[in-house]
């Protein structure tokens, strides 16, 4: 079984993809330097020209961009093109700060639904498929992203969201979904929710699934095979980039093909910058090569991971990164929503706590759970239990509004949270993600 | 006419009362009366003793989180449907009660604590129906 979406590029020869990447980036970073003042102020202060990248051997001359540049730029400054010619934006949760809004054109959306569907081909998929797309639809990538590659590939289409799942199975039964794509931890929910009806795998005809944007064990994945009956695929990817779709996996389940064709990585020493040779782990760094709404050039994604050119028994060439093993920085992904500690303590502090508190997550029932506990401060102290649970409710209400995420919120007694140097410990991430 | 009651944020955790409970004797603070309410996180000790303005600073000093609050002390009779009768007063005076427990005195007898949003409408009340409230000094 293999089965391309475009063989001319996924099967290509590593020097027809060198050439391909090479003549895109060329011209992206021409593009990029005559449209987005913000980035050619940073190549400008590198002393980089456009003419200097002549391939992508040069591709380290160029300025990093991150998370913080972002941040600045929010929301039109990395903007490619004349808003005109967008049709599109996908948004990460968050504040302003935080938020990612990235733009596209209707070519940068054919591009991201051509991506998810080699994912959607790469696990069997073809046009006699019944694609069950339970990702959330809306500002996150996932659902617009699997929908679009799911219509491409030509599988039948529901576009269910997430949520509902008894009706999620009721639809995945009634009309013979045969592939799922939603986020692990859901598609594990999914599973116990069929046994809890009395259904065992043989009573629903998937034969894959196609999970991402949040971070799996090969334990899950086992898990997720057992009690839905399927091969489990990892997708990768990130609303800077595209969306899902910037890296998917293959029928040997060894990490996720690149389409190294539109996002060109490399990887990076996250302390000193340096691009680190093939096989080194390290921070991964894309390029867009030919989005046009929001090109990100060289974007810090702060995933540790490997790449590795080693031959796929699928016949694709595409380079092949490994899951993330961890973060550079401290985002945290909760239910699949990306997480910032700094976020909550943006909150905590407008709501008048202080700057002492715990974060703790962890993974009950397949379900991340969020609990946030702070620690009172005397003026905030009321005798009665109505009040204070009022408090509790108000700050919880307070974080969903800037996460989406349902918080647990626990008011502790002052100087009970552990500080080490003076400085609480803040985060306490008890879920295991990483094998 | 109220008391003062002095009630202490305490984490709903295996040891902490016992913990709060040692240091206020530690302190020398006779509990007179007290009520704990609880939720699945936290609990709020409110205590009745003689000397709430050295307790408080006490409590403080020990990193204790704590407040002092004015609540009515009704007299009540030993005898079967004293409690509601008070209650239905301060129904009928539109008092909201928060919470209520008992506290008994060897000088001054049995009383009622109560929390209520308005003391002086409620002690009005009680006083018109001829029940008496006690001031701070009544009780010790």
């Amino acid at each position: 079984m293999s089965n391309y979406y475009q063989p001319e590029i996924e099967c290509a020869s590593v020097e027809e993809l060198k050439k391909i990447q090479s003549e895109k980036l060329v011209a992206q970073v021409k593009r990029v330097y005559e449209n987005v003042k913000y980035y050619r102020d940073l190549m400008d202060e590198k002393g980089v020209t456009p003419d200097d990248i002549k391939s992508i051997d040069d591709l380290h001359k160029l300025p990093f961009l991150t998370k913080a540049d972002l941040r600045d730029a929010y929301p039109y400054g990395l903007l490619g093109t004349d808003l005109k010619n967008c049709v599109r934006i996908q948004s990460t949760s968050g504040t302003t700060g935080r938020r990612v809004v990235a733009f596209y054109t209707q070519k940068d959306v054919d591009m991201w639904e051509e991506c998810c569907a080699r994912a959607v081909m790469a696990v069997g998929g073809t046009n006699e498929d019944v694609c069950q797309v339970a990702y959330g639809y809306g500002l996150f990538t996932g659902g617009p992203g699997l929908n679009g590659g799911s219509h491409k590939v030509g599988c039948l289409t529901l576009p269910m969201s997430s949520g509902n799942t008894e009706r999620q199975i009721q639809f995945m039964r009634d009309l013979h979904a045969t592939i799922l794509c939603c986020t692990p931890s859901y598609a594990a929910y999914i599973g116990e929710t069929l046994k809890d009806m009395g259904l065992t795998p043989d009573d629903i005809d998937l034969k894959a699934g196609i999970f991402g944007a949040e971070p799996w064990t090969e334990a899950m994945r086992r898990d997720i095979e057992k009690s839905l009956g399927i091969k489990a695929y990892d997708i990768y990817g990130l609303t800077e980039t595209s969306g899902p779709g910037v890296s998917f996996e293959c029928e040997e389940q060894t990490g996720m093909h690149i389409n190294e064709d539109h996002f060109l990585p490399e990887i990076i020493d996250p302390e000193t910058g340096e691009v680190l040779p093939e096989g080194s782990k390290g921070e991964l760094v894309f390029t867009s090569l030919d989005k046009e709404g929001f090109p990100l050039l060289r974007y810090r994604t702060r995933d540790i991971c490997v790449l590795s050119r080693k031959k796929c028994s699928c016949g694709r060439t595409l380079i092949k990164m490994s899951k993330p093993m961890g973060r550079s920085d401290d985002m945290l992904i909760i239910r699949g929503v990306n997480v910032f500690p700094s976020q909550i303590e943006t909150v905590l502090l407008n709501e008048g706590y202080s700057a002492n508190y715990l974060i703790e997550v962890d993974r009950a029932n397949n379900t991340d759970t969020l609990d946030v506990s702070v620690e009172l401060t005397p003026e905030q102290f009321s005798d009665t239990v109505k009040d204070l649970s009022a408090k509790e409710k108000s700050l919880a209400n307070a974080i969903k509004t800037m996460l989406g995420i349902n918080p647990k919120v626990h008011l502790v007694a002052p100087k009970t949270i552990t500080r080490s140097e003076g400085k609480a410990v803040r985060v306490v991430d008890k879920r295991k993600l990483h094998d | 006419m109220s008391v003062k009651q002095i009630s202490v944020f305490i984490e709903n955790k295996k040891g902490k009362l016992a913990e709060a409970t040692r240091y206020i004797a530690d302190h020398n603070i006779n509990l007179k009366a007290l009520s704990i309410a609880d939720t699945q996180d936290f609990g709020i000790l409110r205590i009745i003793c003689d000397e709430p303005a050295a307790a408080k600073e006490a409590l403080m000093n020990g990193g204790y989180i704590t407040t002092v609050t004015d609540v009515l002390a009704a007299a009540i009779s030993d005898t079967p449907g004293s409690l509601a009768s008070i209650l239905e007063v301060l129904s009928e005076a539109n008092v909201v009660v928060e919470y209520t427990y008992a506290f008994n005195s060897s000088k001054a007898g049995a009383y009622m604590i109560f929390r209520v949003d308005d003391n002086q409408a409620a002690a009005a009340a009680l006083a018109g129906a001829g029940i008496k409230t006690a001031n701070q000094e009544d009780l010790f």
